[in-house]
């Protein structure tokens, strides 16, 4: 038989407090308990739902309802740690949280964003905080749910993201349904993703929630950024509350972010004021705008060429002193060598190549110094590797680059001489050269293939820079084959905001989404350039951009195949003498072609496509942007070469 | 060592195989050359250079498919043979030059 919650210690704890205020809603005396007939067994996972058990008076049960549940105070709690957003897909673990944000919350900071997919959600975060600088909610299963989420986390780990994420689950196992609730039930919901999170926590009462959710938001929010996730025991969230007077929301204190120790930067500033070839390379180095406004100092001050890997937008496209796009020959020639905030020192310093026998060789010249801030120092997890291969390291600083900036600036201006300031004068002017003959040989690059269809890569960018050059425009994809690093001018922060991190495909479409709905309210013009095989992990996203009026251009990268696969398995092919006639299996997505403009409007965009002739491009951009500026979402999908 | 020195010097000497440029651009395409180097052989600098207008000899062309220094996978005889490679070659000729960058407006 069947025992009613009722009997639960815990329950009987809460309706103590709860029964005045559940008779008060009920409106008449509370019904007696009557004998019941017996309950019949339940066939396996199927709870009686016909209307007979649904009207029949249940046994011993005399509060029904009530106005103060646990939810209702995480949301009080959420709404202390400043969350605009919660995107989730909806999920019965959190039901009782959901229902407090729109209904208790007005559906207000956090407005509740639906989603198609748990991996849309958290990717929708990831891209939200790269334009915000803040963390959005995630609401997901415990289980389910966080499965289809994790990988999506992890991208978001591995780009140093913070997120919040709350998930649902029914610790208690006397109080679950039979059925469902029991595989959507876990012991430790967290260690499903507790490698690639930064800190969880499973609260067992609603002040311990409170103070975990304070905790945890401070965490993520500590250099090195990275997701939070806390559990809602579906129990503390449907539970009445009897005293919500003395709950306290906790009141939240950021520490600063980790500097660069004082001989560490000291060191730094006198190899770099008395280095010939410096050489500033920048991955993740600047979190905010500050951050890419200190490295213009610095580079500057020094007249030193800066590298920019992309992680962030570290540094202006046009600036005379960005030469990214001639990064080994200036690493080969350098004498010291600042890395700020590298995934990968070693892979910045090495060439590797990817044959039969791999083999790797340092690139830099002997003698050179190379010197670190990272605050991947502070934080190594174990199992995953994204940590990357163990580079020798001169001078290494294990806090975070933008927070040492100003006092490296510092310390370089006490050191220069004017004899010095000559020389890097000297140096800045060939740099300035060499940047303008990069721009001329990006065009003339640009130029080939410019009416080949499928279009041209370069083409494609052309047109739609074209086109947004005179908005207030953001990218929030990444820069396909550079294209616009080499032809844009970037000049804002918020004009691009890195790739996945993890690199794991279906980032970009829902990532692109979430950084939309942060630029909306700036008036931005967002603009991404989507991957097909991304789009076609979770294209449910379209449907969210369009349900909840988020205005994004989405121009197809279009090349109907996983074309990085495509090489690799042209790789093996070659490598095995077997040829290349089937390289296509498994690896193009073609037989049929998919019709994205189709896709897109079946979930309420404007769409235009598929266009082939590059002269039909501006002009659907064009038209797609006119309908982005109405508010709405719009996809123009574009048949593209390869890269 | 004689014979060898005569080797190098027949193989740098060996003339330019006649080729046809349809079949190369056939070739280019269903070999895969064009995953990495574009469809007008226009290159990336993500994937692979530009062939188009690159000038290199036939002998340095052969060489570096058969052993390539850098990344590029290696095209033995097994998979392409003298033939193709010089139909290849052919194809990588024949492209023309594109319009000069002051004439598109977009590149200006």
């Amino acid at each position: 038989m069947r025992q009613s919650s009722k009997f639960s210690p815990t329950r009987r704890k809460f309706i103590k407090g709860a029964a005045v205020a559940g008779a008060a809603t009920l409106g008449s005396p509370i019904a007696p308990a009557i004998e019941s007939k017996p309950v019949q067994p339940l066939g396996p996972k199927v709870p009686v739902q016909n209307a007979r058990a649904e009207t029949e008076v249940p046994p011993e049960v005399d509060v029904l309802t009530t106005e103060h549940c646990g939810s209702d105070f995480m949301v009080d709690v959420l709404r202390s740690l400043d969350l605009e957003y919660v995107a989730s897909n909806p999920g019965s673990s959190f039901r009782a949280l959901h229902e407090s944000v729109i209904n208790y919350g007005a559906n207000q900071k956090p407005e509740f964003i639906t989603c198609c997919h748990e991996e849309s959600s958290i990717a929708m975060a990831h891209g939200y905080s790269k334009v915000e600088g803040k963390p959005m909610a995630v609401f997901a299963h415990g289980t389910v749910g966080l499965q289809h989420a994790a990988m999506g986390i992890y991208n978001a780990y591995c780009d140093r993201v913070p997120m919040f994420i709350v998930v649902g689950n029914t610790i208690d196992a006397t109080m679950r349904r039979p059925g469902v609730e029991w595989e959507h039930s876990v012991q430790d919901a967290a260690s499903i993703v507790r490698d690639f999170v930064k800190w969880d926590d499973t609260p067992i009462s609603l002040q311990h929630f409170a103070e975990s959710a304070a905790r945890a938001y401070k965490i993520a929010m500590t250099p090195p950024m990275e997701p939070v996730l806390i559990v809602a025991d579906s129990e503390l969230q449907e539970r009445p509350v009897a005293q919500k007077d003395k709950l306290q929301v906790q009141r939240i204190t950021r520490p600063g972010a980790p500097q660069g120790d004082s001989g560490g930067v000291a060191e730094t500033a006198k190899l770099l004021v008395g280095a010939q070839n410096p050489v500033i390379v920048a991955d993740r180095a600047a979190r905010t705008a500050a951050g890419m406004k200190y490295l213009i100092e610095l580079a500057e001050l020094l007249q030193a060429p800066v590298i920019d890997q992309g992680g962030r937008m570290n540094f202006p496209s046009r600036h005379p002193l960005n030469q990214s796009s001639r990064g080994r020959a200036l690493v080969s020639d350098a004498d010291v060598i600042l890395g700020l905030e590298l995934t990968d020192f070693w892979g910045t310093v090495h060439a590797y190549r990817d044959q039969l026998e791999r083999s790797w060789r340092p690139i830099t010249k002997a003698g050179a110094k190379l010197i670190s801030i990272t605050a991947g120092d502070l934080y190594i997890r174990s199992n995953y590797q994204d940590f990357e291969r163990y580079p020798e390291i001169d001078i290494a600083m294990a806090a975070d680059a933008e927070a040492t900036l100003p006092s490296l600036i510092e310390a370089v201006k006490r050191l220069i001489t004017p004899d010095r300031k000559t020389a890097f004068q000297a140096r800045g002017a060939k740099l300035a050269t060499a940047h303008q003959s990069a721009l001329e040989q990006a065009k003339t690059d640009a130029s080939y293939a410019w009416d080949a269809s499928p279009i041209s890569t370069a083409r494609l960018c052309a047109e739609l820079w074209a086109q947004i050059k005179t908005e207030d425009w953001s990218l929030v994809s990444s820069t396909q084959s550079n294209w616009p690093a080499r032809l844009w001018n970037f000049d804002k922060y918020y004009q691009y905001i890195g790739g996945s991190g993890g690199a794991g495909v279906g980032y970009g479409a829902p990532a692109a989404v979430g950084a939309a709905l942060a630029n909306k309210k700036y008036g931005r013009l967002t603009v991404n350039i989507q991957n097909d095989g991304d789009l076609m992990y979770a294209p449910g996203v379209l449907w969210t951009a369009a349900h909840h009026r988020i205005p994004l251009l989405s121009v197809m990268h279009n090349n109907r195949a996983y074309h990085q696969e495509v090489m690799h398995l042209q790789r093996m092919s070659n490598r095995h003498n077997r040829g290349l006639e089937r390289a296509s299996i498994g690896t193009t997505i073609e037989d049929p072609n998919i019709d994205y403009s189709k896709l897109a409007q079946s979930m309420g965009l404007y769409a235009e496509g598929p266009i082939t002739d590059p002269k039909d491009l501006g002009p659907a951009v064009k038209r797609a942007i006119a309908a982005v500026k109405r508010g709405e979402p719009a996809l123009v999908d574009v048949v593209t070469q390869p890269r | 060592m004689s014979i060898l020195i005569a080797l190098v010097v027949v193989f740098a000497q060996t003339p330019t195989p006649r080729g046809n440029p349809e079949a190369g651009k056939a070739l280019f395409a269903k070999i895969g050359c064009y995953q990495c180097h574009g469809r007008e052989a226009q290159g990336s600098t993500a994937t692979g250079p530009r062939l188009n207008q690159n000038p290199i000899t036939y002998t340095r062309f052969v060489s570096y498919i058969r052993k390539p220094s850098g990344e590029m996978p290696p095209y033995t005889a097994k998979v392409v043979s003298d033939q193709q490679a010089a139909d290849i070659f052919a194809f990588l000729q024949s492209l023309p030059k594109p319009a000069a960058v002051e004439n598109i407006p977009l590149l200006k």
